[in-house]
């Protein structure tokens, strides 16, 4: 009945969101996928070149080495933030004293702009580095990529550990308890019970970590802005880059092409992990 | 089972791990109080002293040269303008979404729940050329950019929570003679209180830090956002002025810890039911 009564009400309820959406999201979604098949530098001189753009793409050295850059960094960066967060949580619920504090702490990050935590981190990285007689982070495509691991741990590590807290907080204490009574150890409970338990939290805590580490663009440009040359772009920064410094008629539908495969990477990706993760959570 | 343990060695370890987990802001903080011929690469580890200190004119250089203020003003702006009109659409649209529940309801859910996974890059510059010509690019209009972008992220974690209500009461409401407006208004807002908190630190993390968006859709010369301002800063100036640099790095955290000391208990309780629900 309610949804009768409401059915007719939709310009007040859906349009606003509806209009909003379709200006926001959708229209320069279709939009962009189109000019990825075009030649173009203002939207006033389009041209239709079929996938000559994606043909172009694949020729571009920088494309492919910031593909690659980007899938390893999102794999190593999801794979040591879950963990490390994970260790913080499973300490953080064992009833020590403080625990409020130093969630309060490890979380705080998190809430700092991407372009802001950048400059931090650059200025102690390169603080460190030259102390340590080595290459500072815009010399160094190795050094940044560190870098660039450190800064998003940092980020990120807090965030994931609240998601785990709350996850091993409903882990009920009866079935530690019953364990316990039936002799397993520390060691077997946390595999055999609180993992299969919080699988739930590893799904959106592995999801959140890939998808992020993924279309990580703020902190790259201002860590380490891609030097030295372009060895230190991620895909995100490597799209924006064809877009907006260089100059030439043919970059901005490469630009576009580009984008679409990030896309449809970044969506296959996020499907495979969720269908994976998500196949080893127990009902409860 | 052994409960509430006092283990000094574990609460050592960990206060010694957060004290590190704050050094970096510590870091910039000391700088931000140190002369500019103190912040060389290799020299901002040094402790703020008597030669090297600078009080407080780093900042008045910042906020002076960066037109803080003004950025601050248009960032306040912009956040508050957008996560209101997310919050208000978004949750109308999800009880829409849950209670008539047919085909196009349900298609466009789905659509939203798509968007929040597809990268920004991808609609960048079109993006940009759509909010150009419909004139919502200035700090006034975003906020129907941002609706449209950050809708998928709510409409979701309302829609969540929208299927828990029971019918009952919006029913008895209708019989009683109630219009839609007034059961959303007096009966939905109340009980989605918890959920409409969540969305709104989710929203406002996004929409307060980023960079990307307001840089393509905004005119740079005109309107700068915090975190706009403090990357022209940095790019702009030639020759970057450490001192002035460290201490807008600080202005821009200040008050962001401080909402955070504040409102910690929603932030973390925000950050956790956003994870359940997905």
């Amino acid at each position: 009945m309610v949804g009768k009564t409401i059915k007719k009400w939709w310009p007040i309820f859906v349009l606003p969101t509806l209009a909003a959406f379709i200006i926001g999201f959708l229209w320069p979604f279709i939009w962009g996928i189109y000019l990825s098949f075009c030649k173009f530098t203002t939207v006033q001189d389009v041209t239709f070149v079929g996938f000559s753009n994606y043909a172009k793409l694949m020729l571009d050295k920088s494309f492919s080495h910031s593909f690659w850059l980007t899938v390893v960094f999102a794999f190593v960066s999801s794979i040591l933030i879950n963990v490390l967060a994970f260790t913080i949580a499973l300490a953080l619920t064992k009833g020590f004293r403080g625990t409020n504090v130093f969630r309060t702490v490890f979380f705080m990050p998190n809430l700092i702009g991407g372009i802001v935590l950048g400059y931090i981190w650059q200025t102690l990285l390169n603080g460190l580095l030259s102390k340590w007689g080595q290459p500072l982070l815009a010399l160094s495509a190795k050094n940044g990529f560190i870098g660039m691991l450190i800064l998003l741990m940092w980020q990120q590590i807090g965030y994931m550990m609240i998601i785990y807290v709350a996850g091993l907080n409903n882990v009920s204490p009866d079935l530690i308890e019953a364990a316990q009574i039936d002799g397993a150890t520390s060691r077997q409970i946390l595999f055999k019970i609180k993992i299969p338990m919080i699988m739930p939290s590893v799904t959106i805590c592995t999801f959140l970590t890939l998808t992020n580490g993924f279309k990580m663009f703020d902190q790259n440009l201002s860590l380490t802005g891609g030097a030295p040359g372009k060895q230190s772009q991620l895909l995100a920064l490597n799209i924006y880059d064809t877009f907006y410094a260089r100059s030439g008629p043919m970059w901005k539908g490469i630009g576009q092409a580009k984008a679409v495969v990030f896309f449809i990477l970044v969506v296959a990706i996020a499907l495979i992990q969720l269908k994976a993760t998500s196949s080893k959570e127990v009902q409860q | 089972m052994e409960n509430k343990k006092k283990n000094p060695l574990a609460t050592i370890i960990l206060s010694i791990i957060s004290v590190l987990w704050m050094y970096p802001i510590i870091l910039i903080l000391f700088n931000s109080l140190k002369k500019e011929s103190a912040i060389t690469t290799s020299g901002v580890f040094s402790l703020p002293n008597k030669e090297n200190w600078n009080g407080l004119s780093n900042f008045v250089a910042s906020v002076t040269q960066m037109d803080f203020l003004k950025s601050f003003w248009y960032s306040l702006m912009i956040s508050v303008m957008s996560v209101v009109l997310i919050l208000l659409c978004c949750s109308m649209c999800a009880w829409y979404i849950v209670r008539v529940n047919g085909k196009l309801s349900k298609a466009f859910y789905y659509l939203c729940v798509f968007s929040m996974v597809v990268p920004f890059q991808m609609v960048m510059f079109t993006l940009a050329k759509t909010a150009d010509t419909l004139k919502l690019n200035n700090p006034y209009n975003i906020c129907i950019i941002y609706l449209g972008f950050g809708a998928g992220l709510a409409v979701f974690m309302f829609t969540g929570f929208v299927k828990g209500i029971p019918l009952e009461i919006e029913e008895a409401a209708l019989i009683d003679g109630c219009s839609p407006l007034q059961v959303y208004f007096q009966i939905l807002i109340p009980i989605l209180k918890p959920t409409i908190i969540s969305t709104a630190i989710l929203e406002l993390m996004w929409v307060w830090n980023d960079y990307l968006l307001p840089t393509l859709v905004l005119d740079i010369k005109k309107y700068r956002t915090i975190p706009m301002a403090v990357q022209y800063f940095r790019g702009s100036f030639g020759h970057v002025q450490m001192g002035p640099m460290m201490a807008s790095i600080m202005i821009d955290i200040i008050p962001i810890i401080i909402v955070y000391l504040v409102c910690q208990k929603h932030i973390i309780e925000g950050v956790v039911a956003g994870a359940v629900k997905g």
